[in-house]
């Protein structure tokens, strides 16, 4: 069996990244140039890591499948970004932010790298002010911070509702900087199909021109994937369209471990579904948690006259209102982490309490905070929130509050790293949502764009380094190599492949089939007999996808239904993995919660005897199961406690 | 309250940038109000494909308004008629039963047609490239609060960096002038401390970019602004004219 080395640097938690800084092989400027580095993905973290990258002096080619790099999908991030700048005077540090993390994500990332994340946070809101950000200020001229969930600090920084725009065009900024030096070069309209490993080690890149359908090789010395989470996987959820595993999905099956799959964060405040033909869920920002109440009817005769229509949200007194979270969670309220809000609201529209003609909606009332800070002061801090809510739903919350539920948004598994950020394959990284390493079982809110943004600035130009020391006499390498070749034959053979089945069946109506599955039996409430259920059921959509999918057109040209095909056959692995790890961990944690392990009030009860691991799943071929690797967690700095956000 | 409409969709398709477009006739029937304008294309394309055709071509991403890929030009305006929304945002609740909705991609000769509705807009990117930055490597930054902002500089520069890219202001732009978009950012950096250092440059590289990709001039219209999805400001666009002949003077 392999072994796993995370390859954590000796000494005290805090001294760590220190001590690995200051002992790393480093790359000389003459022999920087000399090195091409791939990136794929230009979101926060590929596209921080590209910039950054470029101007340290490599070579960098950097892809991504929209027509700009500013369009990646972390630009939708709304509420903010996490940093222990201790602004506020309120009892933060890196500390505290370290141990709200380590706790937030109940007790499954490793500390080693949660500690460096923590550190790093403060230089990152450095840096993007340097950028021009412009994040919210004070009267003063000073920064403002809100509050997010999991955390008793104000420690987010903000930029209006749409920070992660504002982050994103920062990096895309610094990027775009890189590619006027002729340091970055960029391919859009391009998707990565293979990694192509020579020797053992990444060399490359098989990736399609989305326009022209032609098939390209890239070589590079070291390859990057900044490629984000697999929450599509589910067909509806937050994530763009576009948004897919599909490069994770290649690395795993050349060897890089997929590290706890089952790790999907459901987001508790999202616009409910209205259809079959909804395509997509919207996010409403955590942040709107510091000011809206969340509440459902006392009475159960309230709930049944609102779902049938016969009352309004406004029709019910403060004293029929439930506000379950405040109930429940005193000390935190309405800002418990996302896992914690989520549970909490499906347990309610479990029980019938549910406020929308489905049931399955909760109440996000803002009415109170009109009352105490005034209509103006609510819309400065949320406009443009209320008023993409009130665009989509044709209702206005400065009236009416908001309709709520949990949708899919995020997923802490991912490609398994070291504390390097290097996979189980040498020379190939994996950086942001696309990697395992930071959030654990559960990711508290406004720290995705701060691991991203660490990983691209500050940790990945580091830790490349030391890899690519060993690399400086290896030369630039000829794409005619055969193992181009032969990744590039692999590629076209799936292609071919999936065009000659002419089915019946359009790739959206099997997507929408695996994702009821997936929400059904691996969303947010799992059972043994349930993940069952979805492995065989799972088996029987994708024999169903290869013999009945139908795609037209040509594949040698632009060709969108090809597009998704090729991503779909990736979900349909990667639910698998979902199942089958959430199969093994018999414990409920974080974002993952199996009903059969729950305490009497209904949280999370963990087993940290036996599942206090990453589970590191290795391919081992198209038609058997993955193996299980274990990287045990072990806490020095923390003790593991069962988390509780009441007292 | 929700219902469904029947409508009568024209499309233009076109196979590539030289090839001839036309506009293909479609009916839908049983569309739901409360389904937004790419979820009524969806069901057309999944018409389309379930016959053995190909998909109608469109650029989408985020399908919240904020990525700026989505670029119809809907019955004449770009991202439709509502105010301040992108097409994503657009939903069929504006639309009534038996209603003729014209759809084009953006029209530019800086933005040509890849296929069908979906346009080539790099030509942003290489603005972008030519100087839409402030020149700071990663690290070695003093600190955040080093430099006091006023609040209404910042929110002023925030409003004009909430633009999205999309390329609507050239789509409605009778020039096709791309000044909405290079104010917006000229502005946003010319407001902030961090970004005056280098004013006079950027402004400078970025029109001249701007001119050389054949992007029209402005002749005040305020097209641009009222159709922006985003609702940014032709205020940006006398910033810009200020913030080029002052650094024109100094030259």
């Amino acid at each position: 069996m392999a072994t796993i080395d995370s390859k954590i640097p000796k000494g005290p938690l805090a001294q760590k990244w220190t001590n690995y800084k200051n002992h790393q092989k480093l790359v000389n400027p003459a022999n920087k140039r000399k090195l091409d580095i791939i990136v794929v993905g230009t979101g926060l973290a590929g596209a921080s890591a590209a910039a950054s990258l470029g101007a340290l002096g490599f070579n960098v080619l950097n892809f991504c499948i929209q027509d700009s790099p500013r369009r990646a999908h972390s630009i939708a991030a709304q509420g903010g970004i996490n940093a222990a700048k201790n602004y506020q005077n309120d009892g933060d540090s890196v500390y505290r932010l370290f141990y709200d993390t380590i706790k937030g994500g109940d007790y499954r990332a490793r500390e080693a790298n949660v500690y460096r994340l923590a550190e790093v946070s403060n230089s990152i809101i450095d840096q993007c002010v340097a950028q021009g950000v412009p994040f919210a200020r004070e009267y003063g001229g000073l920064l403002d911070n809100r509050s997010f969930g999991g955390a008793q600090v104000s420690r987010t920084f903000y930029a209006k509702g749409q920070t992660g725009q504002q982050l994103l065009l920062g990096a895309y900024s610094a990027l775009s900087r890189q590619v006027n030096k002729g340091t970055v070069k960029l391919y859009t309209r391009y998707e990565m199909l293979d990694v192509v490993i020579i020797e053992g080690r990444a060399r490359g890149i098989i990736a399609r021109n989305l326009v022209t359908g032609k098939i390209e090789r890239f070589f590079g010395h070291a390859v990057v994937i900044g490629t984000g989470g697999y929450g599509n996987t589910y067909f509806l959820s937050t994530n763009a369209m576009g948004s897919n595993g599909s490069a994770a999905m290649q690395i795993y099956r050349k060897g890089a471990y997929f590290a706890n799959p089952c790790y999907a964060q459901i987001h508790p405040t999202c616009i409910p579904v209205h259809g079959d033909i909804q395509s997509k869920l919207t996010l409403m920002s955590e942040s709107l948690r510091n000011d809206g109440r969340i509440w459902v009817p006392k009475k159960l005769e309230d709930a049944k006259a609102i779902q049938e229509g016969r009352k309004t949200a406004n029709d019910i007194p403060d004293e029929d209102r439930d506000f379950y979270l405040e109930r429940r969670y005193p000390a935190f309220g309405n800002l418990v982490p996302r896992d914690v809000a989520s549970r909490a609201a499906k347990e309610r529209c479990d029980k019938g309490y549910g406020v929308n003609n489905t049931g399955l909606a909760v109440y996000l009332d803002f009415k109170y905070a009109i009352q105490r800070l005034g209509a103006d002061v609510v819309a400065q801090k949320y406009g443009n929130l209320f008023q993409m809510y009130e665009k989509i739903t044709d209702e206005n919350p400065y009236e009416v509050p908001m309709k709520i539920f949990p949708a899919i948004h995020y997923t802490m598994g991912g490609i398994w790293v070291d504390y390097e950020l290097m996979t189980s394959i040498p020379g190939l990284f994996a950086i942001g949502e696309a990697n395992f390493s930071d959030h654990g079982a559960n990711r508290l809110g406004a720290s995705a764009l701060m691991q991203g943004l660490a990983d691209g600035y500050f940790v990945l130009p580091y830790t490349i380094q030391n890899y690519l020391a060993d690399q400086i006499q290896v030369a630039r390498m000829s794409t005619d190599l055969p193992e181009f070749v032969e990744a590039e034959k692999a590629v076209q053979d799936k292609i071919n492949k999936l065009m000659s089945i002419r089915g019946k069946r359009s790739v959206d109506s099997i997507h929408k089939e695996l994702g009821h599955v997936m929400w059904e039996y691996v969303g947010m409430g799992r059972t043994k007999e349930g993940l069952e259920i979805a492995m065989k059921k799972l088996k029987e959509i994708k024999k169903e996808f290869w013999s009945n999918v139908f795609i037209p057109g040509e594949a040698n040209t632009l060709n969108t239904e090809l597009e998704k095909a090729l991503r779909l056959s990736d979900f349909l692995e990667i639910g698998y993995l979902m199942a089958i790890d959430g199969y093994n961990r018999n414990e409920s944690c974080g974002g993952h919660f199996r009903e059969e392990f729950q305490t009497e009030e209904g949280e999370a009860l963990r087993q940290d005897d036996q599942y206090s691991y990453v589970a590191c799943w290795k391919y081992t071929g198209e038609n058997s199961d993955p193996e299980l690797l274990k990287e045990p967690l072990d806490y020095e700095e923390t003790e593991r406690k069962t988390r509780n956000y009441k007292n | 309250m929700e219902k469904n409409i029947n409508i009568t969709l024209k499309v233009w398709r076109q196979r590539g940038p030289q090839e001839k477009g036309a506009f293909e006739t479609h009916q839908l029937e049983n569309i739901s109000t409360e389904s937004s304008f790419l979820e009524m294309l969806d069901v057309l394309n999944e018409k389309l494909v379930k016959g053995g055709q190909e998909p109608v071509v469109f650029d989408h991403d985020c399908r919240e308004g904020i990525c700026g890929m989505c670029s119809l030009y809907i019955n004449g305006h770009p991202h439709g008629k509502d105010t301040e929304v992108t097409t994503c945002q657009l939903h069929m609740r504006r639309f009534n039963d038996g209603d003729t909705i014209t759809i084009e991609p953006w029209r530019s000769a800086a933005f040509p047609v890849i296929r069908d509705l979906m346009v080539d807009r790099s030509a942003y990117d290489k603005i972008m490239q030519a100087g839409g930055y402030t020149s700071v490597n990663t690290g070695g930054i003093p600190d955040a609060n080093a430099i006091p902002i006023p609040k209404t500089i910042a929110d002023e520069a925030m409003d004009a960096a909430s633009c999205i890219g999309c390329g609507a202001c050239v789509a409605a732009c009778k020039n096709g002038s791309a000044m909405l978009f290079v104010s917006a950012k000229v502005s946003q950096l010319a407001l902030l401390p961090q970004g005056k250092v280098e004013a006079a440059k950027r402004v400078k590289a970025m029109i001249a970019k701007m001119d050389e990709l054949g992007f029209g001039n402005c002749t005040n219209t305020r097209a641009c602004e009222a159709e922006c999805p985003k609702g940014v400001s032709i205020s940006n666009i006398a910033r810009l004219n200020r913030e080029f002949i002052c650094a024109k003077l100094k030259d």
